[in-house]
């Protein structure tokens, strides 16, 4: 799997949200993404790149672009 | 009058994440005129979001003697349609992109208006009747707890006491309003001439952080799920010089992570507080002192000021002795009225006299703190939110007639378990979408029958073997 394929993974299986929309996604925007499914996002995200994300940079993971920027942080090209 | 606003005069009541600010002297003088809009008590469906408007409609009315029910803004529109029929509202307090058939705009403030519904004729209701608060707010049954003022005022007293609150307090809103929880935090700060600072930006969410710092909140309550969520973001290694309190409710914690929570409030000079309540008892019980949170880790406390708990025995009998098993009975002028299932119970006086049946089971220890063992009744919690197993059941039974199902579980996890594989996702975004809570808290498991017992009830032991 490359590493855009993982990433959209992540999205698809924690938010429970079809491919089709995950590039769309906003948090708090939708009933997929609250509270609850962004702590399963981060884990996924955490699970499938092996990195450990800062408190600054969950808080900061507020859409499915802006997640792509905090990977590379941790050397992960999307 | 409930809070007399007018005591803490130029006093910040309300401030909200877009620079928004309410004094008390104004807080008071727009409660009376959004209750002047109204022109009478009479019973209003409040849309609750953690907004000036909306704290405003609460208080307001509360303030002004008539009589809301709490809802959540993001409320199904058919459970809502449900409620507004079985009760027939004169007003509702809602955002103003909120329409409802029939419903006329007579007042706006603050992003809200007034809408007046067709009912001609109000429904009565009991004098002291304050509040109505849903217990579950998600499973659409029509059943409101009925607080008093009396309730109101005694609750709040004790909670203004034993946290200690006072005007230089700033509590952050991380909990809905109509959540009797978040609606215990409003009722106690504007009692003490605190401020509010209202934000609809969870705790994952780098707005809700500026926010916090920006304006130097100095608490806010969690349920146990808020608090598995601050323990993954690290929260610990955060730098929060304003925070002084953290209080916890809403179902039991995890002992090890009261555990680290109470040490790092130790090692920070903060107060870890954890309280027990329920809407039945208006908001709280009993309360954890913060200096005993590291000895006492995994208990609730003692009872709240003003009030008292028995512990009773399968037989009858009060338990006295320590490590025993027994329901907890609890005493206090916060036990409200009871419930309401229809318009024609808002005029019933109380019917509880002063004692409430918790349905937790629970245990003293030597020094006479409680810890909660369990529950009586078929109940959990998600997230926070009560959730009636018994309500989910017949939710899916209607929807899904020609499938047989039961539902189980433990907190934070809710398991659907029915005869028919192929709509038990069906089943899953159905109850999450009905209740509004997040779809991780719902799992679904085939079964190929639903295990029951000759009188064709349901063994709900067996389910989860």
């Amino acid at each position: 799997m490359t590493n855009l394929e993982k990433y959209v993974n992540a999205f698809c299986e924690s938010l429970e949200v079809a491919e089709a929309e995950v590039a769309s996604l906003v948090y708090g925007e939708s009933d997929a993404w609250d509270s609850v499914g962004h702590m399963s996002l981060v884990a996924a995200l955490e699970d499938a790149f092996d990195v450990m994300v800062d408190m600054d940079d969950i808080i900061d993971l507020s859409s499915f672009e802006k997640g792509k920027e905090i990977l590379r942080k941790y050397d992960v090209e999307i | 009058m409930m809070w007399k606003f007018n005591r803490f005069g130029e006093c910040t009541a309300l401030l909200d994440e877009y620079g928004g600010r309410l004094s008390y002297s104004e807080l008071a003088a727009e409660a009376a005129a959004l209750c002047a809009a109204a022109g009478k008590r009479c019973l209003t469906f409040n849309l609750c979001e953690s907004s000036i408007a909306s704290v405003l409609g609460y208080v307001g009315f509360v303030e002004g003697g008539i009589v809301p029910a709490l809802l959540n803004s993001g409320i199904d529109q058919e459970l809502l349609s449900g409620l507004y029929d079985t009760y027939r509202p004169s007003f509702i307090w809602a955002p103003k992109a909120f329409e409802w058939a029939d419903c006329e705009a007579v007042y706006e403030r603050f992003g809200y208006h007034l809408l007046k519904t067709p009912f001609d004729q109000d429904v009565e209701l009991f004098p002291e009747l304050a509040l109505l608060l849903t217990t579950s707010g998600s499973t659409g049954s029509p059943k409101f707890v009925r607080q008093s003022y009396q309730n109101i005022r005694a609750n709040t007293d004790s909670i203004v006491s034993y946290l200690q609150i006072d005007d230089t307090e700033r509590a952050i809103t991380t909990l809905p309003m109509n959540y009797t929880y978040g609606a215990s935090i409003i009722n106690s700060h504007l009692d003490a001439g605190a401020t509010l600072l209202l934000t609809e930006k969870g705790i994952a969410q780098r707005e809700f952080w500026n926010f916090f710092k920006e304006e130097g909140a100095t608490s806010f309550g969690g349920v146990p799920y808020t608090y598995e969520m601050l323990d993954r973001m690290r929260f610990t290694r955060m730098e929060l010089p304003t925070l002084r309190t953290m209080t916890q409710a809403g179902g039991k914690l995890l002992p090890e992570l009261h555990l680290k929570f109470a040490q790092w409030c130790k090692d920070t000079g903060k107060k870890f507080v954890v309280m027990y309540g329920q809407c039945e008892a208006t908001a709280r019980m009993a309360y954890l002192p913060w200096e005993m949170s590291l000895e006492k880790v995994g208990s609730m406390g003692i009872a709240i000021p003003g009030g008292h708990f028995e512990l009773i025995a399968v037989d009858g009998k009060i338990i006295t002795e320590t490590g025993i098993t027994g329901e907890l009975r609890y005493y206090g002028d916060n036990v409200t009225l009871g419930y309401a299932e229809c318009a024609e119970d808002l005029r019933l006086g109380d019917e509880r006299g002063g004692v409430l049946e918790t349905g937790d089971m629970a245990q003293i220890d030597e020094d006479g703190y409680f810890t909660i063992v369990g529950r009586k009744k078929r109940f959990l919690k998600l997230f926070g939110n009560r959730v009636n197993l018994d309500e989910t059941e017949r939710m899916l039974k209607s929807a899904f007639p020609e499938v047989e199902c039961a539902c189980g579980g433990v907190d934070d996890h809710l398991t659907i378990y029915a005869t028919d594989e192929g709509v038990l996702p069906k089943m899953r975004s159905f109850l999450a979408q009905k209740t509004g809570l997040s779809q991780a808290g719902f799992f679904a498991k085939y079964l190929p029958a639903i295990p029951k017992n000759d009188a064709g009830k349901t063994l709900y032991r067996e389910l989860e073997k």
